[in-house]
């Protein structure tokens, strides 16, 4: 049931609000790039996006599609169903014209797709974009370019702001060559005046969302700015899908701000060489995503032992092994948490969104330096690769200064003190009593010496998990959206905010009483949630994860654990894909109705 | 990520500074030796005291950090060098000491030795080797003669063992030297050289062990009736990898002293040549203003 609003031919005199357009056509066809001009155009235009898109597996080619969820408000997901379909290919056709709403609008390439189906209402209007476009551009035999066409034929179609596209195209473009930008611009132009007679056009509503500085990226980008921005200026990887961007980015963008990023030779070196960093009193982050967090293993309970301050970046994907490498999947939570060997306690921060991914970034920054341990930043494929429009973050206010304290350590300095978090002495620092520590991972006495003793090591177990039991006392209850009590709280960690919030006010406007809430602090987990959920007859965790042997998803497993409450129930999806709104407020409604 | 170089400290570094917890090898243990000799290079050097870093992993020799009282991190199998890699990268002030052994160098971290050397990381890499696993007392190492009995190889080893030599000649370091932990004056000027050398060095250093491999390294022992066969540096091209080849083919018990030497620039040269241009071209901006501008070009 998708509640966007419905752009019917019959219906030209109202301007729309919400338009989910789905493009479908090969990966080497520049589909991404209609979408992230057109997410950049919402940005700009204080409208908001979100993109949703398929990247095959193989090396080169293979269908592909591209999402794109426009909407004047607030927009929470990439759309259960699409307004209109744009299809490139017979096939693309074919496979798609099913994610198409009832009466919905599909353009397809006349000169590729040769059979049409007349079913639901839907209206097919047929545009050679390969032709026209080779005609704009001037004769030459290559079809590139479409992609441009078909832009300029959806900027006429939902009559877009012409110029400000014009603009960003001509940034993109310009960097290139002139002749590049040239063909480009012929290219939209043609789409754009192509005649579309069988519909009218449908305005899209200016944008209302606030803020004067607005931008569009997605979330790997915006949890290396964010690294950036909380101080991080060391870091070191290999490459693995869908992780890989971040790297990418860090390597090129660090030298700029006095730091570094290294490509290693395998994933433990990877973690070590953050480690290392780390021990020189640098922030330093590696990352991976969860066949290469499993190689990290060891070394993140070594950090745990010794006390190291080290950001760990996992982009889930679909697993296990090599799975689904480029779908979405939140089967790593356990694993960030627990994985390991021994009692080894970490931090696990889940973003939301790709906005929220700069404002984790920079709170795993501060409690990595607060707490002197793992700090895990737990994203995932969908966050990871979609395009968001938001209010750029004020960096007056969210900035922090890199720092290498080689301050000289007085008398009373020990490595390990069981009545204070560890603040490790650096090499470099000076000890005015001459005598140097040992950072290690044998358990160990207060002054880092190997010992045994079953009374210290008990004292340093706990030492190492009260300072996690510390932060969560000063974690606050997450913010209810919806009923603050009632018949249902949904329960959701990471990228499946958007559509439990969707799902919380459709429910909400059918007259259930529902609440949601999205837990960022995935572990330890935050105060007050016994008593919240005690405000609920129902408490439903939706999750990108299996149900497992006792049937609860592994967020609804820790809180099972946690409240010790009965009414927690799971509702679970591995089909590399997100959460439609709707398969959300039909397990609600079953909840509620005791089905 | 800048330099926080120092002066030179203008007292001498003692003996005495630099000793920490009593060793807990076991009696007449090579690593005694090598303890000794590190000990005497760092005072001859006159190392400013505070940025002496020992880097280890896991096993006997492994334990080294904590017999000396400098800056120290004991890690975990295998990962000594990629651990170090990241602070002598991070932090190009600093001295940085790795120590291992067989197991950890040529096993479970054999990848990182090949990387360590080809990136040509500053650091000096000191491996203690033993021919056997002792800390786990007595296991097949990967430089166990073929033959030789342990409790993992009751009919005694039928693997190849590796050839350290050949293999670090082949994955690029730029010093690499053999030395003996019985011939202290020898092993006194492969750490000097070692040190003094700018890039990633590696001492490969025969120490006996004498519970579980009494006697293995007699053969280049005088006093024991064999023969400490010297590299002869006049007569040997250092830098040719062909000859360092050719030295390396027999290594039971083979020559002693620089096998290659040559100099390429570091990857803490070429990272940081990156940082020095990338912020050139910036000039005077802060670094927050320089994520400011980053920020408007994606509006």
């Amino acid at each position: 049931m998708s509640q966007t609003a419905t752009p019917t031919p019959a219906d030209s005199s109202s301007d729309i609000r919400n338009a989910v357009i789905r493009l479908a056509g090969n990966s080497q066809d520049g589909i991404q790039s209609i979408g992230a001009f057109l997410g950049q155009l919402a940005g700009s235009t204080a409208q908001e996006v979100m993109t949703y898109m398929t990247i095959p597996s193989t090396i080169s080619g293979g269908p592909s599609i591209f999402q794109v969820h426009l909407g004047s408000g607030e927009v929470l997901h990439p759309g259960d169903q699409a307004d209109t379909l744009v299809a490139f290919y017979q096939h693309s056709y074919e496979n798609h014209l099913h994610t198409l709403k009832d009466g919905g609008i599909c353009f397809y390439d006349s000169d590729e797709v040769e059979e049409i189906k007349e079913e639901r209402g839907i209206i097919h209007i047929g545009v050679p974009f390969t032709s026209a476009t080779i005609e704009a551009i001037g004769g030459s035999a290559k079809s590139r370019g479409k992609n441009i066409f078909v832009l300029g034929l959806l900027c006429a179609v939902y009559q877009l702001d012409r110029e400000r596209l014009s603009e960003i195209m001509g940034r993109k473009f310009g960097k290139k060559s002139e002749d590049i930008l040239r063909n480009a611009m012929l290219a939209f132009d043609a789409g754009y005046a192509w005649p579309v007679h069988d519909i009218e056009h449908m305005p899209m509503a200016p944008g209302e969302n606030e803020g004067d500085k607005r931008i569009s990226t997605d979330g790997n980008t915006m949890i290396a700015l964010g690294l950036i921005a909380g101080g991080v200026r060391f870091g070191a990887g290999y490459p693995i899908t869908p992780w890989t961007t971040i790297m990418e980015f860090l390597r090129s963008e660090l030298p700029k701000y006095d730091g570094m990023f290294i490509q290693c030779e395998d994933e433990l070196a990877a973690v070590s060489l953050a480690l290392g960093a780390a021990y020189s009193g640098h922030l330093a982050i590696t990352g991976s995503s969860g066949p290469g967090l499993a190689l990290k293993a060891e070394a993140l309970g070594y950090a745990s032992m010794a006390e190291l301050p080290v950001i760990v970046v996992n982009i889930q994907r679909g697993g296990p092994s090599t799975g689904l490498p480029t779908s979405v999947e939140q089967s790593d939570l356990m694993q960030a948490i627990y994985g390991s060997h021994g009692d080894a306690p970490r931090i696990v921060l889940a973003p939301k969104n790709v906005e929220d991914c700069f404002y984790t970034a920079l709170e795993a920054c501060r409690l990595a330096r607060k707490y002197s341990t793992p700090v895990f930043i737990l994203s995932d494929q969908a966050i990871a690769t979609r395009l968001e429009a938001f209010q750029e973050p004020d960096l007056e206010e969210h900035w922090e200064e890199p720092t290498l304290d080689l301050s000289e350590r007085g008398a009373d300095f020990k490595p390990y003190p069981l009545d204070k978090i560890t603040r490790h002495s650096p090499p470099g620092a000076r000890s005015s009593e001459g005598k140097y520590p040992v950072v290690t991972g044998l358990e160990h006495d207060e002054w880092g010496h190997p010992s045994g003793n079953p009374d210290n090591h008990q004292k340093m177990t706990e030492k190492r998990r009260n300072k996690l039991v510390a932060l969560a006392e000063s974690l606050p209850t997450p913010e209810v959206h919806g009923e603050a009590e009632g018949s249902l709280l949904l329960v959701g960690w990471g990228s499946t905010y958007g559509p439990i919030k969707e799902a919380t006010d459709r429910l909400n406007s059918n007259g259930q009483k529902v609440g949601s809430i999205n837990i960022r602090h995935v572990h330890p987990l935050p105060n007050g949630l016994t008593e919240l959920f005690e405000k609920y007859d129902h408490i439903l965790v939706p999750e990108m994860n299996d149900s497992g042997m006792y049937g609860y998803g592994q967020l609804a497993t820790l809180l099972r654990a946690k409240t010790c409450n009965a009414a927690i129930k799971s509702v679970n999806k591995v089909q590399g894909i997100s959460f439609r709104v709707k398969e959300i407020t039909e397990a609600s409604e079953a909840l509620i109705a005791g089905k | 990520m800048s330099d926080t170089t120092s002066a030179a400290p203008a007292e001498k570094l003692t003996k005495k500074q630099l000793k920490a917890d009593k060793p807990t090898w076991c009696p007449a243990c090579g690593d005694f030796a090598v303890l000794a000799s590190f000990f005497n290079v760092v005072q001859k050097l006159n190392i400013p005291h505070e940025k002496i870093v020992c880097v280890a992993g896991i096993g006997c020799s492994s334990r080294f950090p904590y017999f000396v009282n400098t800056h120290g991190i004991h890690f975990i199998h295998g990962r000594a060098l990629p651990l170090a890699t990241g602070i002598s990268l991070s932090r190009p002030d600093l001295h940085v000491f790795v120590f291992g052994g067989d197991g950890d160098g040529f096993s479970i971290g054999g990848n990182h030795l090949n990387h360590a050397a080809r990136k040509n990381v500053n650091l000096s890499y000191v491996v203690m080797d033993n021919f056997v696993y002792g800390l786990t007392k007595n296991q097949t190492s990967p430089t166990t003669p073929i033959g030789q009995r342990s409790k993992t190889d009751p009919r005694g080893a039928i693997d190849q063992p590796i050839n350290p030599m050949s293999q670090l000649v082949s994955s690029g370091a730029t010093f690499i030297a053999r030395t003996h932990a019985s011939q202290v004056k020898h092993m006194n000027e492969m750490f000097e050289r070692a040190i003094l050398h700018p890039g990633f060095a590696v001492v490969e250093t025969l120490s006996e062990c004498t519970m579980f491999n009494p006697g293995s390294f007699d053969d280049s022992i005088p006093r024991k009736g064999g023969v400490f066969d010297l590299v002869d540096e006049e007569a040997q091209d250092l830098e040719s990898i062909a000859a360092a080849m050719d030295l390396s083919q027999d290594l039971s018990p083979g020559k002693f002293g620089v096998y290659y030497e040559t100099k390429r620039p570091t990857k803490n040269e070429l990272e940081r040549e990156w940082l020095t241009d990338a912020q050139s071209k910036i000039g005077d901006l802060s670094q927050r203003d320089l994520l400011k501008q980053r920020f408007a070009s994606m509006r």
